[in-house]
């Protein structure tokens, strides 16, 4: 597998019937990827009950949709989809591979890079054509410094982290393929058993698809200062998130945690309260397009990063924040 | 039973970014001066997890904990750290021979040595290295040793030859279960590690630390350095913040509540 050049494969992750938005940034990529080297834009998508799934992908970009409709990839288990994936990139034989960097894509992504014996690119934020090879621009040290990488085999693997692309304006009447493909899954072949599993009910806005983004970190100084937060979230629709420190200490659920090992949030506004940003959490929020920040210590790094800064104790200002969006609101 | 833990010395995470410095042209980190390597924090907590698993066990176990690394020979501080806190002994394979970097060459150069080590039933590394942080080396030893593997665990139990272990997903908890050989990568939801004991300390002087060459993991120098490496680092920067923060001021709460309102809807954010 030293000679691919079929364009550019994404391996999109659906809910429902619905691609993740993270999935149609991707084929964004893709498509500018290979308006700049060639080739085709193929997506794959897991999943079961996908019946409009290919036209969603098409709409955004994928010249060749490959849907795997089965029971067995209802949920997300690396194991499982490792024995079609590196099939069907044997066939399609592409230059680059896209996969979300998300829980699921960075518990993938490796194996299969071992598996097809080439390399791979984890939390890219960027990847440009020059001189024809892909060079995968990607975060490290915790968030401080970027690298740019390039491989000498393909294809070159790269997961992208969310928000780092722009989803393309669907177009209905885009021409593309949709092929059903079916499993050569041996289930026989899966070592890991999924005994439980729970999930916490999703609440109010969805994180990665709200326009404003609490964070609420240490100097909140106990889990009530949760409670303002969500106050202000559900008058501005927004959604709350959290500090890893804040997590550890369990003041708010786990789900909270903006980060390096969190969830990567892109919002109009983040407000950081009491936050003191710390590079690994910048690396879940640095794409916001506002950073407003409230903290006691006038040289948090947080500031570096902010539009507009409260030097003040947040238990303070936070339920005087919450009285002034009241007034705006009336 | 046999477990090794896979550990990496890195500068101390921790530190202020404004002390965070990168040589631009030579592609690599300036060291802090004065400031000694630590453990990477994911990988310390792999150590405790291992050392979680021998408490269960109780006493007479026979459980041998493995630290294997691939550092410089001044590693022995970071190697040490490990021991003190309560590891059996340590495998050493020193650079520039085995040039750790890039995770094909290090999953395979420790994957030979695992196998070299032999009959190891439980493979422990950190959820990611918290320098590269590209999560990758653990995962990597798992498919070459052609052992299952599970991520991101915030707990580890194994009874009658299975690992059961609880992986954080972002909106949960799974409960996973493999075989015995498996390897699992460690999430910093683990919780607290401990600290070393005094007596712990004293003993780790004494617990033997055996430096590797490439032949005694099979394989040959032009195999385990740099020379091996399949990606070519083009360019490593800090990314520059041109962003100017605008102080909101006031004698009250309620007073800077109400610029910063007045603020964010000028500007459309509310």
């Amino acid at each position: 597998m030293t000679d691919n050049n079929n364009g550019v494969l994404v391996v999109v992750e659906v809910v429902g019937s619905q691609p993740i938005d993270l999935g149609l940034e991707m084929l964004a990529l893709a498509r500018r990827l290979t308006d700049s080297m060639g080739g085709t834009v193929t997506a794959v998508a897991f999943g079961t009950g996908l019946e409009t799934t290919g036209e969603i992908l098409t709409a955004y970009g994928a010249d060749q949709v490959l849907i795997n409709d089965n029971p067995i990839f209802a949920n997300f288990h690396a194991e499982a989809w490792l024995p079609d994936l590196s099939n069907i990139i044997a066939e399609v034989a592409p230059a680059i591979v896209l996969i979300g960097h998300l829980e699921s894509g960075t518990d993938l992504a490796p194996r299969l890079a071992f598996r097809l014996d080439v390399d791979v690119a984890t939390g890219c934020e960027s990847i440009d054509i020059i001189n024809g090879r892909p060079h995968m621009t990607r975060s490290c040290f915790g968030g401080l410094a970027r690298e740019v990488v390039t491989f000498n085999k393909t294809p070159a693997l790269a997961t992208i982290r969310s928000k780092s692309q722009e989803a393309l304006t669907p177009m209905k009447e885009r021409a593309g393929e949709v092929k059903h493909v079916s499993s050569i899954l041996d289930v026989d072949s899966i070592r890991t058993r999924v005994v439980n599993r729970e999930r916490e009910k999703a609440t109010g806005v969805k994180m990665e698809s709200a326009k404003i983004v609490i964070g609420g970190g240490l100097g909140l100084g106990g889990p009530e200062g949760f409670k303002t937060l969500n106050e202000f979230a559900d008058l501005v629709d927004g959604a709350v998130g959290a500090s890893r420190a804040a997590c550890d200490l369990d003041w708010c659920p786990r789900s909270y945690q903006i980060g390096l090992s969190g969830r990567t949030v892109a919002p109009e506004l983040y407000l950081a309260v009491g936050i003191s940003g710390a590079s690994h959490h910048m690396a879940g929020c640095g794409n916001s397009k506002t950073i407003v920040s409230i903290n006691t210590d006038p040289n948090a790094e947080i500031f570096k990063s902010s539009r507009f800064g409260i030097v003040g104790n947040s238990q303070e200002i936070m339920p005087a924040l919450v009285e002034e969006i009241k007034k705006l609101k009336a | 039973m046999k477990i090794v833990v896979c550990v990496k010395q890195i500068q101390n995470p921790e530190i202020p970014p404004a002390q965070f410095r990168i040589d631009e042209e030579a592609k690599v980190l300036i060291p802090v001066s004065g400031l000694s390597p630590v453990l990477s924090p994911f990988d310390e907590q792999a150590v405790e997890a291992a050392l979680r698993i021998r408490d269960r066990a109780g006493e007479d176990s026979d459980i041998e904990i493995i630290i294997l690394t691939i550092a410089s020979k001044g590693a022995r501080a970071v190697i040490k750290a490990a021991l003190a806190l309560g590891a059996d002994n340590a495998v050493l394979l020193s650079e520039p021979t085995f040039d750790g970097s890039g995770g094909y060459v290090t999953a395979r150069n420790l994957a030979e040595t695992i196998r070299a080590i032999g009959d190891v039933d439980l493979i422990l590394t950190g959820r990611q290295a918290a320098d590269g942080d590209a999560g990758v080396v653990g995962l990597g030893i798992a498919e070459i040793l052609d052992i299952p593997a599970i991520t991101f665990a915030r707990d580890v139990q194994i009874t009658n030859g299975v690992v059961n272990v609880q992986r954080v997903l972002q909106d949960g908890i799974e409960t996973v279960e493999a075989d015995l050989p498996a390897l699992v990568t460690i999430s910093n939801e683990l919780g607290k590690v401990r600290h070393a004991s005094m007596r712990e300390t004293m003993r780790a002087a004494k617990k033997p630390v055996k430096e590797w060459m490439p032949e005694d993991i099979g394989l040959d120098e032009a195999q385990v350095g740099s020379s091996a490496m399949r990606y070519n680092l083009e360019r490593l920067y800090i990314p520059v913040n041109d962003i100017e923060c605008e102080f909101i001021g006031g004698n009250t709460p309620a007073e800077i509540a109400a610029t910063l309102a007045q603020h964010m809807r000028e500007e459309n954010l509310i």
